[in-house]
């Protein structure tokens, strides 16, 4: 599983491999918005936890296709499926993976990102717990949704598509423990419930998305 | 001898239509068998299914999951990483010998250092050829596994299977060359054909469909 984990963080890092762009998307999205709304500080700072959790989203979505699509195409997944490796084993890794390369550099860029959007000083502590524990729910979610899509030709669009909707309570919850961060307030609550979110998707998705690629590679 | 692979009144379907059926044969260590038949007729699926990527329509496989490596058109090869990187990222999801071994048996000694996406076609195949050694698996299962190798290359890989067979294991293969292995037998899925199935499909949906 190491050995799995450590190819797909190489191959990110190679030419070609899109390690930062989901971050380099995430700040143009967060760039663009204050251009759209206008500079007032006010009104940037209202809309700021819902942009930065749907900026994260998108962001996430944008490399979730390549989870395995790329290991389908050149034989690797059928490989893996015959390795004594368990099949959810290696999707729990590869999510593991994109959460590495994507979930992970926007929860350290988080901050900047929430100057950018006027976020007040108060709630970026809870900008990035919240991001923290809810990313690796969206990776594993994503992972599943491109274990449905697999073989399939223009299954991006199709597993935004399904993925999306499955992103709900994760941002809901997400960009409501920020809210009321930036109200001065306390968002353990919306906390908590993200990561009980998260808790549940890490063990029950793997099982489902190992199950989604067995029929796939039929 | 306890057989490694046995296959009894194996039945294949591919996109719901049965291919071959009323397959028999046993594998034992030091045995090689070469499927062969015209395109389409299945086997490819024939392949996957005995390698436990779908299940069977009918009938039973029966091997030990753990003893089979399955080698198909596709090398799972990564472009961006070495062919030494390949390599070792698959002895150690097998957990096989070292790759020192397979890397002069498939002659890679002066390939590498170089990206999997510099080799040339026959390159890869000798690559992925090599990948089978590092499995330290006992049945290989391999589909066409001779596609773009020169004649050089194709008595490389002769005398892989050879010493791997002489070392206890098996081989199944579908092939349409001479492998050069007048040791193997020959098992002709022909009379196999499901009653019904077409002749020869006329327009392939897919590659597997295609070359299988």
């Amino acid at each position: 599983m190491i050995a799995l984990l450590m190819r797909d963080l190489r191959l990110a890092t190679r030419a070609g491999g899109g390690f930062g762009l989901g971050l380099a998307f995430f700040l143009i999205v967060c760039t663009l918005v204050p251009f759209g709304v206008g500079p007032q500080g006010g009104t940037l700072a209202l809309i700021a936890p819902g942009i930065l959790w749907v900026g994260a989203l998108l962001a996430c979505l944008l490399s979730l296709d390549r989870i395995f699509a790329l290991d389908w195409e050149d034989g690797s997944l059928d490989l893996l499926a015959t390795a004594p490796l368990p099949l959810e084993g290696a999707v729990l890794v590869k999510a593991a993976a994109h959460w590495i390369t994507t979930g992970l550099p926007l929860v350290a860029a988080a901050p900047v990102f929430g100057i950018l959007l006027h976020l007040p000083g108060a709630a970026q502590p809870w900008l990035v717990a919240a991001l923290a524990l809810g990313t690796p729910a969206l990776s594993m979610l994503g992972a599943f949704g491109a274990a449905l899509t697999v073989g399939l030709r223009r299954g991006g669009l199709l597993m935004s598509l399904l993925v999306l909707p499955l992103y709900v309570p994760t941002l809901i919850f997400g960009a409501e423990a920020v809210r009321r961060g930036a109200a001065g307030g306390d968002g353990t609550t919306p906390l908590v419930l993200l990561a009980g979110i998260t808790m549940a998707v890490l063990a029950a998705i793997p099982f489902a998305a190992a199950g989604a690629l067995r029929v796939n590679l039929r | 001898m306890e057989p490694l692979l046995s296959v009894r009144g194996l039945a294949v379907s591919r996109g719901g239509r049965r291919a071959v059926e009323g397959v028999d044969f046993t594998l034992s260590a030091g045995q090689a068998l070469i499927l062969r038949g015209p395109n389409g007729i299945g086997k490819t699926t024939l392949l996957r299914t005995v390698a436990g990527l779908q299940p069977p329509a009918a009938g039973q496989v029966e091997a030990d999951p753990d003893a089979i490596a399955y080698a198909a058109h596709a090398d799972g090869l990564k472009a961006a990483l070495t062919v030494a990187e390949n390599l070792e990222f698959w002895r150690l999801v097998f957990g096989g010998p070292p790759i020192a071994a397979a890397i002069q048996a498939m002659d890679l000694g002066a390939l590498v250092q170089r990206p999997a996406a510099m080799l040339s076609a026959g390159q890869k195949r000798r690559l992925g050829l090599a990948r089978l050694l590092v499995t330290g698996r006992r049945v290989w299962v391999l589909d066409e596994p001779t596609v773009s190798l020169d004649a050089g290359s194709v008595a490389l890989f002769a005398d892989a299977v050879r010493g791997h067979l002489a070392q206890g294991g098996a081989a199944l293969m579908a092939t349409h060359i001479d492998l050069g292995l007048p040791e193997a037998q020959v098992l002709d899925l022909g009379p196999f054909r499901a009653v019904g199935a077409p002749l020869r499909s006329r327009a392939p949906a897919s590659f597997d469909e295609a070359f299988g």
